[in-house]
């Protein structure tokens, strides 16, 4: 993620810009129908044999050709559950259909995740403050990443790699904690009663997803029970990686950028989607990637159009690109390995000062030894240091 | 097939598909999404029907014969179902009242739906149902019945496809040896216009107890010519005032019905439901002020439609059923403004009140949490 500013559009242009993006939306909006209820119903039932292959695999576990196509399938089917199906119908995106299954407010995913707390932090809050640094919890690494140099460097940054890497394997834990914010709480800023309703929900429905994965379904394997347990945390850590990987290249690759609260105040319906398409980036790759990935690989388009179903991207983002082409509007889109690649040189390069790449190594080394004192000096200074300071602390 | 029939079919399975155990192991998608994959009429709450007849009645109707899941606990004479088909990948609600007995042996259900050329889902089914369909349908609704014990004297009026739920009425009313007077007054344009001629006439035949009056508007070969009047009733059945009257018909019919019963003070006799298509209202160009839908914090500018019609105009997905102002799916809080009953011109001005967006049209600002 940067904060290299693009050129700007002229507000005449933006609102133009916007104009067409609208129209674009109608045309689809008045298109969707049977074609679409016929993809998500074939998508769930793809995913319905997955997961009931995996589990019937996972039960002969003890036979490794079993155990690995066990895995495979149980990782496919809870990858499908939660990209495609899960994250694009929690979306609205079906719920035109009218039908209770795939309406988003009842809709539940196989995820620790509790589907109320999702249509908090990230159908509201990432998605109406995309990137914007302060407001969007995702833009700046969940509060356990440093993916901006907006976040004020602090020695504990050196294991901004680590940080990254566990997030990734215990994807589906930290999204369900992140509702808790629980960095407020190490601040002092909610109290741990503050924080019942949001622990209710996680020991509700987090519990009731390790039951299934790591006590019934092995148990029901008799004494094939560890091939099982082990089959089904694999699967789980596969579809952790994932997901996290395919959420990364999102918004943290070169070029994504991020913007302050001052900036984005007041801004208008059209403004709105030109920041979205700033700080969002796609990845290409096959139609397999694109089903794998929910559709995220258009992520620019899922950005503007959060509720049209997901499959429909590749055809709107033809003209999505032809627009942006127009109006000279950067278009971020790279091979997923390229934008994967950008992201982990993005997490690398915040783990050191930012002086390191201002001022030269010797500067970043002399920061990262002298930052003890520094900071003392930091706590007499300027109030504004103190507010850097609890950002660091939300570490 | 057989391993489907043990699973939902058996006691046992039943149980095991009720149980804790087995809704642990499909968490957080529930069984039915996984044991529909063999039976799709299966399923632990929602009750599901598949068409097993459809026929072709009149020119205007269709009637469909439906074989409910386990779920289904029946209904009384008289009540309606809301009947849920997908069309064009959008599933579409509209409430029936089934005209079978209530003790109809094989459990089946008997929908007749007149079709409303102007509309969406009577059409398509006219066109497209066919045996094996599979539709899902609501627990039957509403106070429209006869109540125990029965009254000893039954007048029963009803217009057009206003039949199928007097027709129910009728047809529990005889398989149960009902012991009291029924008189039936049905209005249709003509003879070849009643959708149940021939079994109205061996009803007829059969039951002595039973006098059905036919009233044609537009052919003068019926017991009655033209539309009710207090004539009609008379003719019908000269000792009305004794008698419980159950009504259902169009708009007309129903109000001048209403009159009557209101001029003699009896209007506690009438027991009515209303049977109509779904509203539908134009854009007026005297429709003021400005309607805010507060829960997606959407406005609109008032347009004098329905709530519910400027919503969907505005992009919004609300609930819906019926759209007649029966069924209560779409009822919503309207936080402040004045709305106007679109039925009965009834004017709303009190604040946070649940309202029928369906049938409701704001009369100036209006806020209501949608």
């Amino acid at each position: 993620m940067t904060t290299t500013k693009t050129k700007k559009l002229a507000p005449e242009q933006i609102e133009a810009f916007g104009k067409e993006l609208d129209d674009l939306r109608a045309r689809i909006v008045a298109d969707l129908g049977e074609k679409d209820a016929n993809y998500i119903r074939g998508i769930v039932g793809l995913q319905k044999k997955l997961e009931i292959s995996g589990r019937a695999l996972l039960w002969a576990g003890w036979l490794p050709p079993a155990w690995i196509a066990g895995v495979t399938a149980l990782s496919l089917s809870k990858i499908i559950d939660n990209m495609e199906i899960g994250h694009n119908v929690m979306h609205g995106q079906y719920d035109f259909m009218n039908d209770p299954e795939f309406t988003a407010k009842n809709f539940d995913w196989d995820n620790t995740i509790h589907a109320d707390s999702w249509l908090y932090t990230h159908n509201y809050v990432h998605h109406t403050f995309t990137n914007i640094v302060g407001k969007d919890h995702d833009a700046t690494g969940y509060g356990v990443m440093r993916m901006t140099d907006e976040t004020p460097w602090h020695p504990i940054w050196l294991l901004n790699p680590v940080f990254c890497g566990l997030l990734q394997t215990f994807f589906q834990w930290g999204t369900a904690l992140q509702e808790f914010e629980s960095e407020k709480w190490f601040r002092g800023e909610q109290t741990w009663a503050d924080m019942a309703p949001a622990r209710k929900r996680f020991m509700e429905k987090a519990g009731k997803q390790a039951l299934k994965d790591y006590v019934l379904f092995p148990l029901l394997s008799g004494p094939g029970a560890p091939f099982t347990f082990v089959g089904n945390a694999t699967a789980n850590l596969v579809r952790n990686l994932w997901a996290s990987s395919v959420i990364w290249c999102g918004h943290f690759p070169e070029g994504a950028e991020t913007f302050s609260i001052e900036e984005t105040e007041d801004e208008s319906h059209a403004e709105w989607y030109y920041r979205q398409i700033l700080g969002s980036a796609n990845f290409t790759g096959s139609h397999i990637v694109d089903v794998l990935s929910g559709n995220l690989s258009y992520q620019i388009e899922h950005h503007l159009f959060p509720d049209i179903p997901a499959y429909r991207y590749a055809e709107i983002a033809v003209e999505v690109r032809e627009i942006c082409e127009r109006y000279g509007v950067r278009y971020n889109e790279a091979p997923m390995y390229k934008q994967l690649w950008s992201v982990w040189q993005q997490v690398f390069k915040l783990a050191l000062p930012d002086s390191t790449y201002t001022q030269g190594v010797l500067a970043g080394l002399k920061e990262i030894v002298t930052f003890p004192f520094s900071r003392k000096k930091a706590k007499a200074g300027a109030p504004a240091s103190a507010a850097a300071e609890q950002t660091v602390l939300a570490a | 097939m057989s391993l489907t029939q043990v699973l939902t079919g058996s006691k046992l399975g039943r149980r095991f598909l009720d149980s804790a155990f087995a809704e642990a192991l499909a968490t957080p998608h529930g069984v039915d999404r996984y044991v529909e994959m063999v039976d799709p009429l299966w399923s632990r709450r929602e009750i599901r029907a598949e068409v097993t007849d459809v026929e072709r009645k009149t020119a205007d109707s269709v009637t469909l014969t439906l074989r409910p899941n386990t779920n289904w606990a029946g209904f009384k004479a008289g009540q309606f179902v809301k009947l849920s088909v997908e069309i064009d990948g959008i599933r579409r609600t509209r409430c029936y009242s089934p005209a079978n007995s209530q003790f109809r042996r094989d459990g089946r259900i008997e929908l007749t739906i007149k079709v409303d050329p102007a509309g969406l889902v009577s059409p398509w089914l006219l066109a497209n149902a066919e045996p094996g369909l599979i539709v899902q349908i609501s627990p039957a609704q509403g106070d429209f019945h006869i109540p125990l014990p029965h009254p000893r004297s039954i007048l029963l009026i009803s217009g057009g496809s206003g039949i199928t739920p007097v027709m129910s009425m009728l047809r529990t009313l005889t398989e149960r040896a009902y012991i009291g007077k029924v008189t039936f007054l049905h209005y249709a344009f003509t003879e070849d216009d009643v959708i149940y001629r021939d079994e109205l006439a061996e009803i007829e035949a059969k039951y002595e107890g039973v006098r059905i009056i036919r009233a044609y508007t537009n052919a003068d070969n019926g017991d009655l010519q033209g539309f009710f009047t207090r004539e009609h009733l008379v003719a019908a059945d000269k000792h009305f005032a004794e008698a419980e009257t159950f009504l259902c018909g169009p708009m007309p019919l129903m109000d001048s019905v209403r009159a009557v019963f209101e001029a003699e003070g009896i209007t506690d006799r009438l027991h009515l439901e209303q049977f109509a298509a779904p509203t539908r209202t134009v854009p007026t160009d005297e429709a003021t002020g400005e309607l805010v839908f507060s829960a997606s914090e959407t406005k609109a500018e008032n347009n004098g439609q329905t709530i519910l019609e400027q919503a969907e105009g505005a992009g919004l997905n609300p609930d819906y059923g019926c759209r007649i102002g029966i069924c209560n799916a779409c009822v919503s809080t309207k936080l402040t403004g004045i709305t106007r009953n679109v039925l009965t011109g009834e004017i709303n001005t009190d604040n946070d009140v649940s309202i029928k967006p369906c049938i409701s049209a704001p009369c100036g600002d209006v806020s209501i949490d949608l």
